[in-house]
């Protein structure tokens, strides 16, 4: 969104106080558009004050292929987000409860997955693990990262794979969609939560809807592929507005990490009567 | 939208297509007025194998794409047919439905009883109908696993057969799950307690493929090719020119040769020259050959070193640079290549 003190609404197109759409989780407050956010942002807008610490800051992609104009666009999107990469990843706690973390940036060449984000994300289940924490990851993405080939789709296998050990290990992972999760995100870490929550609205579909449309040649619904859609489906646990996510999470830790995480007392049993 | 000229690859390309087209009008004039054309006919027949000879001296990726495509390229019937013998079909997801474009069976191999799972593409139009053209549902993906937890159950290997342009992209695949189903097998075949070898055959098209395709060994046939987009679709989307699909085939680094420079595919198999359909016979012994051995060796390593090893070999995937944390006066400077494997 452009600074300044008014902002335009994508979707009612009416003017807001930019502080009070701000202060309002960047949700419109005349029609509750969920307007999408940075990384940065989301990690801010979820964790309990201060509390955030950042693993792999300086991690990024390379052009393993030598693919036309990549280090351009790897350039400009730093420049554009201030990030490395499309994924913040790092610990810090909601409402007293301490998880991992992660958050992808579409604001970060559309939040695609290359290795460095499939790396981070690898990485922050591995630390969950080995700290015995909750993992948690906000979803937004186009898919994987053409520019670098089947390496990106790699990313797939390494970051399924990494969370099968957390399920393994009996460890919590929630993922929440937000606008939009498409393709490979989709098809690896997005939908292997234990719980999966959406944002409303939110777009979250394998394939895109014009290749879709060009398959079945039919149009779509309007509302096919929203996060309200696949709730329906079964495709989802839940859809939580924004302004409930943190009560959400915490509440969902309560359930899911509280058991897990702290050491279970086991009573020896009373010796056999003869 | 600049001026390109056409590659010379391209230009054999195009001549070869013109020799093809002139030989098709030759043989339909022939069957429609009952005359004679063989006379004209052979020395364009002589002229295309002088071409195809040329372009499969040393193909570039956009003619690999082709010979991935080929329709006459042995299929998963072909290979379960002479690879295997005593094979019985399983069926359906337990779910759903059975889903034509991906199929499973218990079968033997070497004598051995082994699972094997992959994608049915068909050899004509009729067959591709049938089976999706090797596009499966969700509930394809899910048949797959469901056969994979037997060979799990029993200790089994399985073997895996890619084959596919991608998962189905419909609206009710969507709507089952086509995205979970997908990043499910992903997971399981990362932890499947028991050896996985992958044969890609053809098309291993992006997620569609993986969804088969984590194991073990991965193995690859010289002229198929993996790809996380079809050459198509990356030149829409870069480029907004389907048209580039050549320039994006080569861009992509998805042949056999590539993926195996990159560490994605553990070896590749050698196909006659011009293809696989030239001499299928000789390609099925290559690719049992290659069978025997990988087999041989994973039954041997107990199942916790084979899980670690799939781990391990998943999680180096992929090339990062790291800045090191602890001093980093610049970012130029202070980069390394981390993991330049």
């Amino acid at each position: 969104m452009p600074a300044g003190i008014w902002a335009k609404c994508p979707r009612c197109r009416n003017l807001i106080y930019r502080k009070e759409l701000e202060r309002n989780l960047k949700v419109c407050p005349k029609c509750s558009y969920h307007h999408r956010l940075t990384a940065v942002e989301r990690v801010e807008i979820t964790l309990d004050q201060n509390s955030f610490q950042e693993y792999d800051a300086g991690l990024t992609s390379t052009d393993p292929l030598g693919f036309e104009s990549y280090p351009d666009k790897l350039s400009e999107a730093q420049a554009k987000t201030d990030q490395a990469e499309a994924v913040l990843t790092g610990e810090g706690t909601i409402e007293g409860w301490r998880t991992v973390i992660g958050a992808l940036d579409f604001y970060f060449m559309g939040g695609s997955m290359g290795s460095a984000v499939g790396e981070k994300v690898a990485r922050a289940a591995e630390r969950a693990h080995a700290q015995r924490l909750p993992l948690l990851i906000f979803s937004a993405s186009g898919g994987a990262r053409m520019q670098e080939g089947v390496l990106s789709l790699m990313q797939l296998a390494k970051t399924s794979a990494a969370i099968g050990r957390l399920h393994d290990a009996g460890l919590p992972y929630l993922s929440v969609m937000c606008d939009p999760t498409t393709g490979g995100v989709t098809a690896s870490f997005a939908f292997l939560g234990d719980v999966i929550l959406a944002e409303p609205g939110a777009l979250i579909g394998f394939a895109g809807r014009r290749v879709i449309e060009q398959t079945i040649r039919r149009k779509l619904p309007e509302d096919f592929q929203t996060a309200e859609f696949c709730l329906q489906k079964g495709l989802l646990d839940m859809v939580v507005p924004r302004t409930e996510m943190r009560s959400a999470l915490s509440r969902l830790l309560a359930f899911v990490g509280a058991p897990r995480l702290v050491p279970v007392q086991i009573e020896p049993a009373p010796a056999a009567q003869p | 939208m600049t001026e390109r000229r056409p590659s010379p690859a391209a230009d054999l390309d195009r001549q070869l297509a013109d020799l093809e087209q002139e030989i098709d009008r030759l043989r339909r004039r022939s069957r429609e007025h009952s005359v004679p054309v063989e006379a004209e006919i052979a020395p364009l027949m002589e002229r295309a194998e002088q071409l195809r000879v040329q372009i499969y001296t040393h193909p570039s990726p956009w003619h690999i794409v082709q010979l991935a495509r080929q329709s006459q390229r042995p299929r998963l019937l072909d290979f379960l047919g002479t690879l295997c013998s005593d094979v019985m079909e399983l069926h359906g997801d337990r779910l759903y439905r059975d889903d034509p474009a991906l199929l499973a069976a218990l079968a033997r191999f070497d004598g051995q009883p082994v699972v094997v799972i992959g994608h049915n593409k068909g050899k004509d139009t009729k067959e591709n109908i049938a089976r999706n053209f090797g596009m499966p549902y969700p509930e394809g993906y899910r048949k797959a696993l469901r056969a994979m937890r037997l060979a799990e159950k029993f200790r089994y290997p399985v073997i895996s057969f890619v084959d596919t342009p991608g998962a189905y992209p419909g609206d009710e695949a969507e709507e089952r799950g086509q995205a979970e189903a997908i990043a499910r097998n992903i997971q399981e075949m990362s932890r499947l307690r028991t050896p996985v070898v992958v044969v890609i055959t053809g098309e291993g098209g992006s997620g569609g493929a993986l969804a088969i395709a984590v194991g073990d060994a991965v193995l690859m046939l010289q002229y198929a090719v993996y790809t996380v987009i079809s050459p198509e679709g990356c030149a829409a989307i870069l480029w907004h020119d389907a048209s580039r699909a050549r320039d994006a085939a080569a861009a992509l680094k998805l042949t056999a040769e590539d993926l195996h420079a990159l560490g994605v595919v553990d070896e590749v198999l050698p196909e006659p020259f011009g293809g696989a359909h030239r001499e299928p016979d000789a390609t099925f012994a290559t690719v049992r050959e290659a069978l025997q051995r990988h087999l041989q060796a994973l039954r041997t390593v107990p199942i916790e070193i084979l899980l670690d090893r799939r781990y391990e070999k998943y999680r180096r995937m992929g090339r990062i640079l790291e800045e090191s944390t602890q001093s980093a006066p610049s970012l130029q400077s202070s980069r390394s290549l981390a993991q330049d494997r």
